[in-house]
């Protein structure tokens, strides 16, 4: 199912004016806060009334303010995973899950209870009530109850935004077993370059209420353009599969012939995996660099390069394995004299590669 | 009972009685008031919440002459419910209706500020699982707002029990007929000798308030302690 949208809603001292289309999988709304994520989502969620728009998906009209069509929320068969969980707090953490399928038709297809909480791991939990649960919990018992509305649409706004590092780092495997297991679209809000690499399938830059660019989370997130979003969050994510694991503690991965080592990933030999090189750890050498300890070096050439504000640079860097960020400065770039279509070579710290930044593709 | 004479047992029996119809009666319309009042604008809001507290405000006198012009037998309302049979001038329930407009603003407040109280987006939550309008009210906030309620219809009770100037400008003071616990001790304080009886009813009086209060206190901190998780 793709969902197609178009929003224009004036706010004081703010327009938003988007539309995109979200084929299945996961779609991450990118941008920094105040560029109009959260107002999207809840557009589509019929939790607020844009002034002009429309947002269908395969035939089914969410909302038309041109035909007058307005489906209210609880009408629109959606999963909304909110960043603060909302979970009631007179309900146990069993009635929670059980609150959406009240209202599910009673003929559909149902998403079936023990197999969300094993999945979710969230079995023990059941007979307590949100008060009483940590943060971590909280938000995983929230992805339950809107998965078992047996949902034609998930809405998700930062889920992960309240956690601190270790509670992401439960939640996003979960995240990205939705994508791959649940064949409903997935609308994601972040603003968190990590958490985009890893998850997205699609994903639509947003900044002041525009897009900036909308496609593919390989394509999008190698753009330098839309790095300024990221601001230092800005990193290219490769797709490559495991080759092997090394006995001195580092894992052996290969994208487009290219092999490349980082610190070891959990995920078996022959799998898919993603990979987010950040772009302030890659260094750029025009000659091909000897006697270094990096072990991964990968020649390309150069695709473009960006002054940012200030002393910084981006330069893109097409390679064998896909497209390299990197970060350095002005004066550097100047230095060496990089521009469009120059033959250099990237240069990439194994310990480098963020365990973070690694996830199943 | 034979400790109480029949006289004063009838004041007691009938405070309570009056005191529950009136609480049970004005419920529904004061929970609908107070959400009203917490949740929705309109023209006129203001003005709502100033005839609700009206009876708060001004000497209990006045309500009660003014419940008098009008549900009295030759007032406006009063005239038109006795051609269907309904009379308050001079009956128990002349002082139910008493009782329970004089409670009434005590009642909504206290509702009003736990319906405020409920964050609204638990109840946009509850929309997007699938739950119209008046599910979201009976699963979300409902729930939320019954400790709020509870403290509201004890106050309100403990009001209606304790109700004298609108009580006895509207429907006087007749023994078995509209004479309540107040009124009544009101009574024996006008006779000689009449003190015995009413130190009783001021005791009963005491034990009621003090029950309906521990009550309320033992009920909204088991919901509370529910709602915490523990």
């Amino acid at each position: 199912m793709t969902l197609s949208v178009a929003i224009r809603h004036a706010f004081p001292g703010f327009e938003l004016d988007i539309s995109f289309e979200a084929p299945p999988g996961v779609t991450v709304l990118f941008g920094r806060s105040g560029s109009g994520k959260t107002t999207t989502v809840n557009a589509v969620a019929g939790l607020l009334r844009p002034e002009a728009g429309r947002a269908v998906a395969d035939g089914w009209v969410l909302f038309d303010t041109e035909r007058g069509a307005w489906l209210p929320a609880h009408r629109r068969r959606l999963g909304y995973i909110f960043q603060e969980g909302r979970l009631f707090p007179h309900l146990t953490v069993g009635q929670n899950l059980k609150y959406g399928r009240w209202f599910a038709p009673r003929n559909g297809p149902r998403e079936d209870l023990g197999r969300i909480v094993d999945m979710l791991g969230i079995g023990h939990l059941l007979g307590r009530r949100p008060g009483a649960l940590s943060s971590g919990e909280k938000q995983r018992v929230a992805i339950g109850r809107a998965l078992l509305a047996s949902p034609r649409l998930i809405l998700a706004d930062e889920p992960l935004a309240s956690l601190d590092e270790a509670r992401k780092a439960e939640i996003l495997p979960y995240f990205e077993r939705l994508r791959d297991e649940v064949s409903v679209p997935v609308l994601y809000v972040s603003h968190s370059a990590a958490e985009v690499a890893r998850l997205a399938t699609t994903v639509i830059a947003l900044q002041d209420g525009r897009v900036l660019r909308q496609g593919p989370a390989v394509e999008v997130l190698g753009d330098p353009t839309v790095t300024p979003l990221g601001a230092r969050g800005a990193g290219a994510v490769l797709e490559a599969a495991v080759v092997r694991h090394h006995a001195d503690g580092l894992s052996e991965i290969e994208a487009g012939g290219v092999r490349l080592f980082l610190p070891s990933v959990p995920h078996a030999p022959g799998s898919r995996i993603r990979v987010r090189i950040a772009a302030h750890e890659v260094l750029l050498s025009r000659g091909e660099p000897e006697g270094l300890s990096a072990l991964n070096i990968l020649p390309g050439t150069v695709e473009s390069v960006r002054a940012g504000e200030g002393p910084g640079a981006i330069v893109s860097v097409r390679t064998a394995a896909g497209t390299i960020l990197s970060r350095s400065t002005r004066r550097s770039t100047e230095a060496l004299g990089l521009e469009e279509g120059m033959a250099c070579h990237a240069v990439i710290k194994t310990v480098a590669i963020a365990p973070e930044g690694v996830g199943g593709a | 009972m034979d400790w109480l004479s029949p006289e004063e047992w009838r004041a007691v029996a009938l405070s309570l009685r009056v005191a529950f119809w009136a609480t049970l009666a004005s419920l529904p319309l004061g929970v609908l008031t107070a959400y009203a009042l917490a949740r929705w604008r309109f023209p006129g809001r203001q003005l709502l919440n100033g005839v609700v507290h009206l009876p708060l405000i001004l000497p209990p006198v006045a309500t009660g002459y003014l419940l008098l012009l009008t549900f009295g037998t030759q007032g406006p309302v009063g005239g038109l419910l006795q051609e269907v049979g309904i009379v308050f001038a001079f009956r128990w329930t002349g002082a139910a209706l008493a009782a329970a407009v004089m409670a009434f603003p005590l009642m909504v407040r206290a509702i009003r500020l736990s319906i405020e109280a409920v964050d609204p987006r638990l109840e946009q939550a509850s929309a997007t699982l699938g739950a119209s309008g008046p599910w979201v009210f009976a699963t979300v906030t409902l729930p939320l707002v019954l400790p709020g309620i509870l403290a509201g219809t004890i106050l309100a009770f403990a009001k209606a029990m304790g109700e004298f100037g609108a009580t006895i400008t509207f429907v006087s003071n007749i023994p078995g007929q509209t004479q309540t616990l107040p009124t009544a001790i009101y009574a024996f304080l006008q006779v000689p000798g009449g003190e015995a009886s009413a130190l009783r009813l001021v005791a009963i009086a005491v034990v009621v308030s003090m029950a309906a209060l521990l009550l309320s206190e033992l009920v909204a901190r088991r919901v509370a302690r529910r709602v915490a998780g523990a």
